[in-house]
């Protein structure tokens, strides 16, 4: 090859800017083929169907009247590598029989965990101070609503919540 | 000693780079900068470097998975050789990094540098400063514990407030539909990856722009910025005046670079590593999550806005902040450099920093939060408890129990959320001590339907006694009939 080669034949104008067109058309369809498929990757979490499924908690017998307790699940979205993050708490209140509240444990403020406090019957919130009634209602304190409550259903003598997504102001579980 | 310099003059045939960078080290720049004002840009630069290094070697050990993140950091605190040191020097490396930035900042500010010509540079650094702040938040989730865990979802729950994208922000956020192993790879990424390079590229910018606009001059007042005139008068005082940067100013420069790094080397020698704190289980919900040192001042100003603001503020807030950081340079482009003659830029100086000083103070302490164990681990003062009656007794007991010292202090221990309730039979008389219990207000929950009578009645009587020997308690001008014990 002779490094002169555009300089002892040169190549008529029209033919350089049709070389130097199709190169930006070349390029320019590489970087579609590329960009899509990397938009999509990225924003695919955003085309999401909903991720609330129901969630097994356990036999109802677990759950003593009146009583409020911390009860565990698995996240129904979770995958191998999540570890202990995977697991996800909530407070069931069994008020009698079948009927039950189920909160999640974000504040509705900033979504810190509350605790629950059987003698005084209120739900604190560690972090800015919100606190809840047992029937999961703001007694005071930043948060501008309630606790947010899972919808719950029994079945075959099971306690099943509808989760999977983390409750936020816009998104209550 | 020959032989090295003849290896450099071997390279330097071939390559060139010392007399290409011999132009740019010893450009000219006005002697009023070689000072030690002048220093902190370079110092954050360092610190920079400091934290790719250390960075680099942290990431040899560190695993970004959610199921192992805590021990591989375990393993840097105990298990591999110096690795505590090198977790420390990162950690301490991201505070010096965030507060001598702000420092530069300021001086920048101060000074009047970012006015004509250079509004890049200071646009350049406001930019700079967001993608060390993201650096910060990002660093601090990779610490993959209980602080990070809750962190994020305070992250999700303040996106999930922008109206309409809020969903689909926490998706992005997240990585998904609740944190777990894709946020950790996520925020890896990001911490690794996509902002040191955006970082790296914004320090290419910005030092082309000094290189290219001079360092700005000292300001001296009544000497204002014209764009007709400026660029003329600072190249004829660098050219009558300058020195070159190398080495008459870089030495001031070099000094600081040094003095940063032991500094922070110091901090990690002698205060190591920070956390990992608790175990990142979500179940584990017997914490209060709290942010690293440059968070603090917003992790108050959550708890002290009033609730009704807090959305507005929350979403609007950074926006008017960060827009007006990058308007600033084209809203007051010329005029006066001085501070002495910008009286209000050095109030609104002194207003800001006096306002984050104060709320990352408050975030210190935090007397907003209730003391979760005041009920169980703070027992009532023995004064407040010697020689009262049974019924009075009964009623310190429902005092504890009920978990009032977490958000009521006595004899000093307890929550300091609501008021201290030494004294607070001076204050408020039965009645009203009856009303508060049952009905609550102000921050207080309201005790009603979680008290029974026998309750009120021996609680109202212990607080009855809270008062000093030589203070009445509070009665009802009514007469005294309504206020009896």
């Amino acid at each position: 090859m002779c490094p002169n080669h555009e300089l002892t034949t040169p190549a008529s104008p029209s033919r350089r800017s049709f070389l130097f067109r199709l190169a930006l058309a070349l390029n320019a369809l590489a970087v579609v083929l590329m960009g899509v498929p990397i938009l999509g990757y990225l924003l695919g979490p955003l085309s999401r169907r909903s991720a609330q499924t129901w969630i097994d908690l356990g036999p109802v017998g677990s759950f003593p009247e009146r009583e409020t307790r911390l009860a565990v699940y698995e996240n129904p979205y979770r995958v191998v590598w999540d570890g202990a993050t995977a697991k996800i708490a909530c407070w069931v209140r069994r008020l009698e029989g079948d009927r039950f509240q189920v909160f999640a444990v974000n504040c509705a403020h900033l979504g810190c965990p509350v605790r629950w406090f059987p003698q005084s019957r209120l739900f604190m919130c560690p972090c800015h101070g919100g606190v809840y009634y047992e029937d999961g209602s703001r007694a005071s304190g930043p948060p501008p609503r309630g606790l947010f409550e899972y919808e719950c259903a029994v079945r075959d003598g099971r306690l099943h919540v509808r989760g999977g997504e983390i409750p936020t102001l816009s998104e209550p579980v | 000693m020959r032989f090295v310099s003849a290896i450099a003059e071997w390279l330097e045939e071939r390559t060139g780079i010392g007399a290409a960078l011999a132009p740019i080290l010893g450009h000219a720049v006005p002697r009023s900068t070689a000072s030690f004002w002048y220093v902190f840009g370079s110092a954050t630069l360092i610190l920079f470097v400091l934290q790719i290094a250390t960075g680099i070697c942290l990431a040899l050990v560190y695993i970004p998975s959610a199921d192992q993140a805590y021990q591989s950091l375990l393993y840097l605190n105990h298990g591999a050789h110096l690795g505590w040191f090198l977790r420390a020097v990162h950690f301490w490396g991201s505070n010096a990094m965030v507060l001598v930035l702000v420092v530069h900042m300021l001086q920048v500010f101060l000074f009047g540098a970012y006015k004509y010509p250079r509004e890049l540079t200071w646009v350049c650094g406001v930019f700079l400063l967001l993608c060390t702040l993201g650096m910060a938040f990002t660093g601090q989730v990779l610490r993959w514990d209980q602080d990070a865990y809750w962190g994020l979802g305070i992250g999700a729950s303040i996106a999930a407030r922008a109206p309409g994208i809020g969903p689909g922000l926490v998706y992005v956020l997240l990585g998904g539909p609740i944190i777990g192993g894709r946020t950790l790879s996520r925020f890896f990424t990001i911490h690794v990856f996509v902002v040191p390079a955006l970082l790296i590229a914004l320090i290419g910018i910005h030092l082309w722009l000094v290189l290219r606009l001079g360092v700005n001059e000292w300001p001296m007042p009544g000497r204002v910025v014209d764009r007709a005139t400026y660029r003329k008068r600072y190249e004829e005082e660098v050219h009558r005046d300058g020195v070159p940067f190398f080495p008459v100013a870089a030495r001031k420069d070099m000094i600081a670079m040094a003095v940063v790094v032991l500094g922070v080397l110091a901090c990690a020698a002698l205060f190591g590593p920070h956390g990992p704190r608790g175990f990142p289980d979500p179940t584990l919900i017997d914490t209060a999550p709290r942010p690293d040192f440059f968070f603090l001042w917003l992790f108050a100003l959550f708890a002290l806005l009033p609730p009704w603001t807090e959305t507005f503020i929350l979403l609007v807030g950074p926006v008017v902040a960060i827009g007006f950081l990058l308007a600033l340079p084209f809203l007051s482009g010329t005029g006066e450099k001085s501070w002495l003659r910008r009286p209000g830029s050095v109030l609104a100086v002194v207003v800001i920093l006096l306002t984050i000083g104060t709320l990352t103070s408050l975030g210190t302490t935090s007397p907003w939060s209730p003391v979760m164990d005041g009920w169980s681990a703070k027992p009532v003062p023995i004064a407040y408890v010697e020689g009262r009656s049974p019924l009075e007794l009964q009623g310190a007991l429902v005092l504890q129990l009920k978990q009032c010292r977490n958000c009521h202090s006595l004899g000093g221990e307890g929550g300091l959320r609501g008021p201290a309730l030494d004294g607070v039979a001076t204050r408020l008389t039965r009645d009203q001590l009856i009303r508060q219990v049952l009905q609550g207000g102000g921050n207080m929950p309201a005790y009603g339907k979680n008290l029974n009578p026998a309750e009120v009645t021996a609680l109202v009587a212990f607080m009855q006694t809270l008062h000093p020997a030589d203070e009445p308690i509070a009665r009802t001008a009514t007469g005294p009939a309504l206020g009896t014990r």
